[in-house]
């Protein structure tokens, strides 16, 4: 019982959290697109503007609901649900923190540690991929589709890199579990100094899939309208763009779990706190890594022009995959070498 | 001919390996953007703060009073002629016993208004005009959301009788006397 | 609670979907519907406590290869009028080709009671298991499977080759 009630209460939690990550990532999406174009941005809603998300939220809710007369309406209601749903469920198995001993018991900052682990957001992340399709295809419009289609075979493609660039290292930690990699590079034995390739693989690939720029394509506005989100309006198409922001901070995660240290630091065990002190630090820490993740999705959004398609493809078949099987051997001669079982 | 040095002629070359792989040209661009993120923004917060104008500057009419608070326009008509926007329309009316408080001439304009959308701010009613009835000030036209409240009438075009409410065109006279 | 209620809520939610594949009269709703069925056969490989078949299963087959059916069933407009009329002698051969096939099925699945239920341990399913069995017990026919794909991808690639005279 007792065990239900602290998963149920980190579940909510961790849901909350990411709600609110996620508005206030709207609203630094556009701060920070005004602060790099030389402009102040949003400031009227509350001091600095910090009201702002809510006003967004609210005018979302305020406005008209529409569905289109001869879009499908079942499928149509039903695209930014799975878009949202997946969007939530990926933060499940990010460990947040090392965990806090109280009185004798030790409780994991971590919904769950399942041993598939982080197959698991690829799994769900395949799924979110429904949410944009079946909404772009219901919306019985031809920038809606060719916004879905487009979406579809940009994440099928990214997908493939960014599964290599795990394989790999997968390859050197030995363990799928999210929680055991993020243990694995304790102090400052972060994963980048041994997968300095798969880390750019595996930024360019979630920039990929999270449909950020310069890989927007399913929705940009010069060529699309809006891309698969143009029939929508009101909350629904909150909905997406709430989901795509929550995709955002869960990648934003996921980089530096598997990465950079996740809820690590460097000089961890030279500070001499006691280990609650040290489990909090870190989650903020964490935290830290998240935000400048989040903060580096934004810099390069506003900096780098937006693919065309057959260039995304380009990149994506003949580059991104050929650098990640060219990964997977290098680490393979490593893991050998390090191992001792490789003689020159 | 080159006329400037400025002139790069384009060639479809083969990009290099260091351009290629993308990657130090991303890197510069970022680095170009976040230059940006410590520069001083360019924004000027309107209603609050206003943009510096020249002295003769040509914004919103004001249609002036004399010193005792009477009405200057008396209504000839020479600015609508004058205006190449077709803009400002008047109808005349004469002045009543008992009204010399109010109007400085026996004639004096009934109705006055100008179309804000198709003014052009030339200043050519303020030129035409032989009693210094209209000026054109530094103040802007505010923004609306509906079209007829874009045509202007003497409520919103004559100044006021207390002080407070007087506008100064001092500057725009001083600008013209430069001229 | 009957321990058998998860499979048997499971199988009926299976068995639904897969007859809607069937017979609902959108193609996209079919695609969906299957979709949905590959979830519920999911289902069964957590129950059968093999999480990693589960993932892989789901990224494979839902993620990858049914968004390519959507893809191009998205692409093709199916409606009534273009639909090719069919004759009664092609319905009459379909149905008794596919009640052939259900006999079939029926028959494998008769003698399947008297199989040796699996081991309910909780790690059958992990991934250092089936490494281990994959790379280990059924490395040859692992590897020839492998070959077999990269066949398979070489003649895709031959296929989509623009021909050079």
């Amino acid at each position: 019982m007792e065990f239900f009630v602290i998963k149920l209460v980190l579940v909510l939690i961790v849901f909350l959290v990411s709600l609110g990550v996620a508005a206030y990532s709207t609203y630094a999406e556009r701060k920070i697109a005004a602060f790099l174009q030389d402009r102040i941005g949003p400031d009227r809603a509350g001091p600095f503007g910090l009201l702002q998300p809510l006003a967004d939220g609210l005018k979302m809710f305020m406005k008209e609901e529409i569905i289109p007369t001869h879009a499908d309406k079942f499928l149509f209601i039903l695209g930014p649900c799975i878009m949202m749903m997946t969007a939530s469920m990926t933060g499940v198995i990010i460990p947040w923190g090392h965990g806090l001993e109280i009185n004798g018991s030790f409780y994991p900052v971590q919904i769950t540690d399942i041993n598939i682990g982080i197959l698991y957001v690829f799994g769900v992340v395949s799924i979110g991929v429904y949410g944009i399709m079946i909404g772009g295809w219901a919306s019985n419009n031809k920038y809606s589709l060719m916004g879905a289609i487009r979406a579809s075979s940009q994440m099928i493609s990214y997908e493939l890199a960014m599964g290599m660039a795990i394989i790999a290292l997968i390859m050197t930690t030995g363990t799928l579990s999210v929680r055991e990699i993020v243990e694995q590079q304790h102090g400052i034995h972060w994963n980048i100094f041994t997968q300095p390739l798969g880390v750019i693989l595996f930024i360019v690939c979630a920039f990929a899939e999270c449909n950020r720029t310069p890989f927007d394509l399913p929705e940009c506005e010069t060529e699309l309208v809006g891309g698969y989100h143009t029939e929508y309006s009101s909350m629904k198409l909150g909905f997406y763009l709430f989901a795509e922001y929550i995709n955002m901070f869960i990648s934003a995660a996921i980089i530096s779990s598997l990465y950079f240290g996740g809820y690590n630091f460097p000089f961890i065990d030279q500070l001499g706190l006691s280990p609650n002190m040290l489990s909090m630090l870190g989650t903020i820490i964490f935290f830290g890594k998240i935000f400048f993740f989040i903060f580096f999705f934004m810099w390069v959004r506003w900096t780098i022009p937006r693919f065309r398609y057959d260039q995304l493809m380009h990149l994506g078949w003949r580059i991104m995959i050929p650098l990640a099987i060219v990964n997977i051997l290098g680490t393979g001669v490593y893991v050998l070498f390090k191992n001792g079982q490789l003689h020159f | 001919m080159q006329l400037t040095n400025r002139s790069k002629v384009v060639v479809n070359k083969e990009m290099t390996f260091a351009e290629k792989i993308y990657l130090p040209a991303v890197l510069s661009g970022l680095a170009i953007t976040i230059k940006h993120l410590f520069k001083k923004s360019a924004t000027i917060k309107y209603p609050e703060q206003t943009r510096p104008v020249s002295e003769n500057y040509r914004g919103m009419h004001v249609l002036k009073r004399d010193e005792q608070g009477r009405e200057n326009c008396t209504a000839c008509g020479l600015c609508a002629v004058a205006c190449p926007a077709e803009a400002i329309t008047m109808t005349s009316a004469e002045r009543k016993k008992g009204e010399d408080h109010l109007y400085r001439e026996e004639k004096y304009a009934e109705v006055y208004e100008i179309n804000m959308l198709r003014c052009i701010f030339c200043g050519l009613c303020e030129e035409a005009c032989p009693k210094e009835a209209i000026f054109l000030t530094d103040r802007l036209v505010p923004s609306d959301f509906v079209r007829t409240n874009f045509i202007y009438g003497k409520d919103k075009l004559l100044e006021g009788t207390s002080a407070e409410l007087r506008v100064d065109v001092s500057k725009r006279i001083n600008a013209h006397r430069k001229l | 609670m009957n321990p058998s209620l998860p499979f048997f809520v499971l199988a009926t939610l299976s068995v639904f979907s897969a007859l809607m594949v069937v017979l609902s009269r959108k193609p996209v709703h079919s695609v969906l519907y299957l979709i949905f069925c590959f979830f519920t056969i999911g289902g069964h490989y957590l129950l059968l406590n093999a999480q990693f078949l589960f993932a892989v299963h789901i990224i494979v087959y839902a993620g990858a290869i049914m968004v390519l059916f959507l893809f191009t069933l998205m692409f093709i407009n199916m409606n009534k009028e273009l639909e090719p009329h069919k004759s009664n002698l092609l319905k009459g051969a379909a149905t008794i080709a596919a009640g052939c096939l259900l006999l079939v099925l029926v028959a494998i699945t008769k003698g399947a009671e008297t199989l040796p239920a699996i081991s309910k341990s909780s790690d059958i399913g992990t991934v250092s298991n089936l490494g281990k069995a994959l790379y280990g017990q059924y490395l040859l026919p692992f590897e020839l499977i492998s070959i077999l794909l990269l066949t398979a991808m070489v003649g895709a690639v031959m296929l989509g080759k623009k021909d050079v005279e």
